[in-house]
């Protein structure tokens, strides 16, 4: 049993906290989510050269091999800077379809592009009536001689303003929630019938509503076999939720960190607010939340990592997702309660953390749909 | 970063569990499977095969008597006793009061007092709280008044766990009125059989009597029962309750008992034609609370790391037993859901050893209100849920 961090994650930990010391402060952070792209093309290069962008991938695809656990240590330092480059999205759950699914020579150009910053993907996998379900497709794929014609809607798919691919799932057999029938295709962004409607998420990220209408695709831009994708979808999106909890286990830490700080300073009655009683159990309570959703991400991550049978992999990851979910909203509306009016506004980075935790509630299903997917497992 | 034991402890483990099927009586296995309460010769007899085995005491050093086991082996021990249902030693004596003695009593008490408690000779109790000395325990006011070679000790102490069975009580008393109140109290062993000590049960919510008060009306104490110097007691007994306790989580009879809920909810009807378990709400609130247990090993086997790796036991403790206590509280709630209608009857003397007339309800579920009324106790003893939040806000927020 052994819970310390392995010299190279050392090394990650350090290499994340010094970018984000030198380079990422709030006000900086502010004005690159506000620029058109919504995130820096001159960091994302550097997350390249840093090696960042190739940490989920296997030597053998070309990157470093990284653990879950090694993105978990990536992750968290990103959730503590609240950092909003598109890393889920192109390098974990896009990186991660192709990964498993892709052969040939489409996986190499794809994940040399990932890996070397020049390729953003938005992962385009749910739909109007789907909630979280990855095999809730109603989006078709329909073979026309060579090509493949797809149709559908998609919903918040993150990135998807920015993305030179969408990695789009599409049934080609089968009902709605059938888990044989559905495939994943590699779809240009400016390929005719591809419509993108951009909007800014409500912690001001970039997503997008994409409509395929009529859009015909190369057979050869299918990843893998044809109706056999769901296993690695899913597989991607464990992998994509222990990412995306470790990012909100960093920033509630902050958030705890932030108010805790504040009731030191903030004086009423005379005293610091942080001498009542009140709230320092509340605190202590936020302090708990923090520690038990760290646990059982540690235990997802490793669970990952492991030679664990898929089932118990996904159990792993949708106790750490439902868990993460129950921390989110009681430390997030904590931090703002205990902040008072100030974090109502837009002035401090508490109100900014409390919108991106929320937002990574949703983020591959809520914790009471994976409290569901658990209890199903 | 792995969660997975070495080769020996594997094989350590296999070697408790193939103990527990050998060594626990079947007897007593029958009747923590029936929610009867064990009574002190069941303890008592288990605890003498724990010590013929030279497991008695997981946590003692091996010079006396200890197993010397690794905090990961001690681990392992407390998880397979609480998966397969043996109790653990009673704690007064093996984890309470022994490793006071082993640091602050003379040689002389370390030898008269630790190899009975290591055979389980001596039946220990504690007496700490009075009735106006609660959460603030160093407001205690049972005093010990030094007259030659003894002490004259009189007062009143109270929610003495088992105090009926005791042999001896290790007490805090007030023994200078004139300073800070922590810096008056001295830790006194006291011989229950001593003229003027009165004992008197009272019977919790549950219909037993579990705990006491205990009255001392001039009891004369010999001054070598005092352990350490004079008003260092409250050092003593703070050292004691930041002393390493295993188990305090509850892990181990969290995931007993969850398998006791998942299996009595299969058996049981929603009303509406399918089982409890089967029931969308049920089943929801079960899942959560798996969730929970794991959030909560997992944050065991976090500390337990870190004690390992020689990490002093810092407030992670107080988590776990915040956690813990309130997890198992919960688990109490679904039991009692799952009863229904059965949990009513109130018959403690079913739960009693010896009962022989018609048990009522089916299986122990008339036990569950009185397991949910009972383990209210979880959350205000051994530093109410409360005291841990301020431990946690002093010792890890600054506040």
């Amino acid at each position: 049993m052994d819970f310390s961090y392995t010299e190279v994650q050392q090394m990650l930990q350090d290499s994340v906290q010094k970018f984000v010391q030198k380079s990422y402060d709030f006000d900086t952070r502010n004005k690159i989510i506000g620029s058109e792209t919504g995130y820096s093309a001159d960091n994302w290069q550097l997350f390249a050269e840093l090696g960042w962008l190739a940490v989920p991938f296997s030597e053998e695809d070309g990157g470093l091999g990284g653990s879950a656990v090694d993105l978990m240590v990536i992750m968290e330092e990103f959730g503590k800077a609240n950092l909003v480059e598109p890393y889920t999205a192109t390098a974990v759950l896009g990186g991660s379809l192709v990964a498993n699914l892709a052969t040939g020579e489409q996986k190499e150009t794809l994940l040399e592009g990932v890996i070397g910053g020049e390729l953003q993907i938005a992962p385009a996998l749910a739909e109007p009536n789907g909630r979280y379900n990855p095999a809730s497709v109603s989006t078709t794929a329909t073979a026309d001689g060579d090509q493949i014609i797809l149709n559908g809607t998609k919903i918040a798919v993150e990135n998807g303003p920015n993305a030179d691919t969408l990695l789009v799932s599409a049934r080609e057999s089968g009902e709605i929630r059938d888990v044989e029938g559905i495939s994943v295709f590699a779809v240009e962004a400016g390929s005719p019938g591809v419509k993108i409607r951009k909007y800014r998420t409500v912690d001001g990220k970039q997503a997008a509503e994409v409509t395929l209408d009529h859009v015909s695709v190369a057979a050869s831009n299918r990843l893998g076999d044809a109706g056999a994708a769901l296993p690695g979808i899913e597989s991607a999106l464990n992998r994509s939720i222990v990412a995306v909890s470790a990012e909100a286990v960093g920033s509630l830490e902050v958030l705890l960190q932030k108010t805790v700080e504040y009731s030191k300073t903030r004086k009423q009655f005379g005293t610091a607010i942080g001498t009542f009683q009140a709230l320092q159990h509340r605190m202590a309570d936020m302090f708990i939340q923090c520690q038990l959703a760290r646990s059982t991400v540690i235990m997802a991550a490793m669970s990952l990592d492991s030679d664990d049978s898929s089932d118990e992999k996904a159990k792993a990851v949708a106790a750490a997702k439902s868990r993460v979910g129950k921390a989110i909203k009681s430390v997030g509306q904590e931090a703002i309660q205990i902040h008072g009016g100030i974090a109502m506004t837009e002035e401090l980075d508490v109100g900014h953390l409390f919108k991106r935790v929320t937002a990574l509630d949703l983020a591959y299903g809520d914790g009471d749909y994976h409290t569901q997917r658990f209890a199903a497992l | 970063m792995n969660a997975d034991f070495t080769a020996e402890e594997l094989a350590f483990q296999e070697e408790v569990r193939e103990f527990l099927q050998n060594e626990f009586p079947a007897d007593l296995k029958a009747k923590v499977e029936a929610s009867v309460r064990l009574d002190k010769d069941d303890m008592v007899r288990w605890q003498k095969i724990l010590f013929k085995k030279g497991w008695a005491a997981p946590t003692w050093p091996v010079e006396y008597g200890g197993t010397g086991w690794s905090h990961t082996k001690t681990h392992i021990f407390a998880t397979e006793l609480g998966l397969y249902g043996a109790p653990e030693p009673i704690p007064f004596g093996m984890k309470m009061v022994a490793p006071v003695i082993m640091a602050y009593g003379s040689e002389e008490q370390k030898q008269r007092f630790l190899p009975d408690i290591l055979e389980s000779n001596v039946w220990w109790c504690q007496g700490y709280s009075e009735p106006n000395a609660g959460s603030d325990l160093a407001s205690l006011k049972t005093a010990a008044v030094r007259e030659g070679d003894e002490y004259v000790v009189n007062g009143s102490k109270t929610w003495n766990t088992l105090g009926q069975y005791a042999d001896w009580i290790f007490c805090l008393v007030r023994t200078d009125n004139t300073v800070k109140k922590q810096e008056g109290i001295s830790f006194l062993l006291i011989n229950m059989k001593t003229p003027g000590i009165t004992i008197k049960p009272i019977v919790l919510l549950d219909g037993f009597p579990e705990v006491n008060e205990v009255f001392f009306d001039n009891v004369r104490v010999p001054a070598e029962n005092l352990i350490g110097e004079e008003n260092k007691g409250w050092t003593y007994a703070k050292v004691l309750l930041t002393h390493e306790r295993t188990n305090i989580a509850g892990v181990p009879r969290g995931k007993r008992r969850l398998k006791a809920l998942k299996r009595i909810a299969g058996e049981t009807e929603d009303g509406f034609g399918a089982s409890m378990l089967e029931n969308a709400s049920f089943k929801q609130r079960l899942a959560e609370i798996e969730i929970e247990l794991q959030a909560l090993e997992y944050s065991e086997l976090r500390t337990l790391a870190a004690l390992s790796v020689g990490k002093a036991p810092g407030p992670e403790s107080s988590i776990l037993k915040i956690v813990g206590t309130e997890l198992a509280q919960k688990m109490d709630e679904m039991f009692v859901e799952l009863a229904g209608y059965n949990c009513l009857p109130f018959v403690p003397e079913q739960f009693e050893s010896g009962f022989d007339g018609d048990a009522i309800g089916p299986g122990d579920s008339a036990s569950a209100a009185l397991t949910y009324f009972n383990n209210r106790k979880l959350s205000i003893f051994g530093g109410s849920n409360e005291i841990q939040r301020n431990i946690i806000t002093k010792a890890v927020l600054g506040l």
